[in-house]
């Protein structure tokens, strides 16, 4: 349980995807201008990742593994990820067209986002068991949807000061980037690795 | 080799199969009229509706959430085939709407002072000119959108329908889709 509890919390802010690890960068510059569309985009990341944690794990212990296809590991891993999020679509579409239609735009971008096939590999690299990948997919997935809420909020806040026209615009994002960066590396050392 | 060729293909036939299914199980029925509305439509997903692509604004349209005079790139051709399907008035608003073909920018040049006005304000760099130099318009880069004809004070600047090149000239859409079966109208 202990173990759990630490894999949820060293993902989630100590090893935080896009500060530490430099993953899904994309969407944290793209789309943190609002604090609502972040959000949404945080749940969806949320909700592929943990499923694309799973899946991957399977593929990995179930084919990969037993027919030694280690070197596929990355195409296997896409063509899954690709396909669990346009099921997910359709599946979503049917069931929950309020939620399809918040999600919107932002579901099938996260078929090529960095961070769900990243998290896929680093489970496979840390040698988790299925839970662990699980919660670890889970955990990361927390972890950049808040960094991307904490930073649509800054976003929104500088909008609406009186940058120097020099850093006006993304200029004054990336330095906030940064900080925020920074800020985040006072848990270093929270759990023990 | 062959069993990384053989499990590749089985998981992707099989994720494939499974979206199909999927697909299939799933599916959500949509009034044969907006795929019928969105055939008219030029596709091209430019947003000057205001709406996230022209699937959406199909949708809308179906909805009579919006009017059949929304797509500028479509012109009078799409606003009468839209009102046909829809059975709308398509005289509404029509007045004010230019033939299909899309508008560029045109410099008069023995006008053009160089007074760098209009490239400033061409949101597109279509504008190519310098300081006391005469000014002239990338025709492929120039989106047609009447910003520098407002500032030009030799009003040397008229917009006019794009000239048809070997290079821009294309086939014109077919009428129907292969194998698309006919459908009834809603009028």
């Amino acid at each position: 349980m202990e173990d759990f509890a630490l894999i949820l919390l060293g993902t989630a802010l100590v090893n935080n995807v896009v500060l530490v690890k430099f993953l899904g960068l994309c969407p944290f510059m793209g789309v943190s201008r609002k604090i609502d569309a972040a959000v949404g985009m945080g749940l969806a990341t949320t909700f592929v990742l943990t499923l694309a944690a799973a899946s991957s794990w399977i593929v990995e212990t179930l084919i990969l593994i037993p027919l030694g296809l280690g070197y596929l590991r990355i195409l296997a891993f896409i063509l899954v990820i690709a396909a669990i999020v346009q099921f997910t679509e359709t599946v979503l579409r049917k069931v929950s067209p309020g939620l399809y239609r918040a999600l919107g735009i932002y579901l099938p971008l996260i078929t090529t986002n960095c961070a769900v096939l990243g998290v896929a590999l680093l489970n496979i690299q840390a040698e988790h068991s299925f839970a662990e990948s699980l919660l670890y997919g889970f955990g990361s997935a927390l972890g950049f949807t808040l960094v991307l809420a904490i930073f649509a909020g800054m976003r929104e806040r500088l909008a609406q000061v009186a940058v120097p026209a020099v850093f006006a615009g993304t200029p004054i994002a990336f330095i906030a980037a940064g900080l925020l960066s920074m800020a985040f590396m006072g848990f270093a050392g929270l759990v023990p690795n | 080799m062959i069993t990384a060729v053989a499990s590749m293909s089985a998981l992707g036939l099989g994720l494939g199969l499974l979206l199909g299914a999927a697909a299939r199980r799933f599916h959500v029925e949509m009034p044969p009229v907006v795929d019928e509305i969105e055939d008219v439509l030029p596709g091209t997903n430019c947003g000057q509706c205001s709406f996230p692509g022209c699937r959406a604004a199909a949708e809308a349209l179906a909805d009579g959430a919006a009017p059949v005079t929304l797509c500028p790139p479509g012109g009078r051709e799409t606003v009468l085939k839209l009102a046909e399907i829809t059975g709308a008035d398509p005289d509404a608003g029509t007045a004010t709407m230019d033939e299909a073909l899309p508008l560029v920018a045109f410099i008069f040049e023995d006008h053009c002072t160089g007074c760098t006005k209009c490239f400033k304000r061409c949101p597109t760099d279509a504008i190519v000119g310098a300081s006391k130099q005469i000014h002239t318009v990338v025709t492929d880069a120039c989106i047609g959108c009447d910003a520098c004809v407002e500032v030009c004070p030799t009003e040397a600047i008229i917009l006019r329908s794009k000239p048809i090149t070997l290079r821009t000239w294309h086939w014109g859409k077919p009428e129907q889709r292969f194998g698309a079966p006919v459908m009834g109208r809603l009028s």
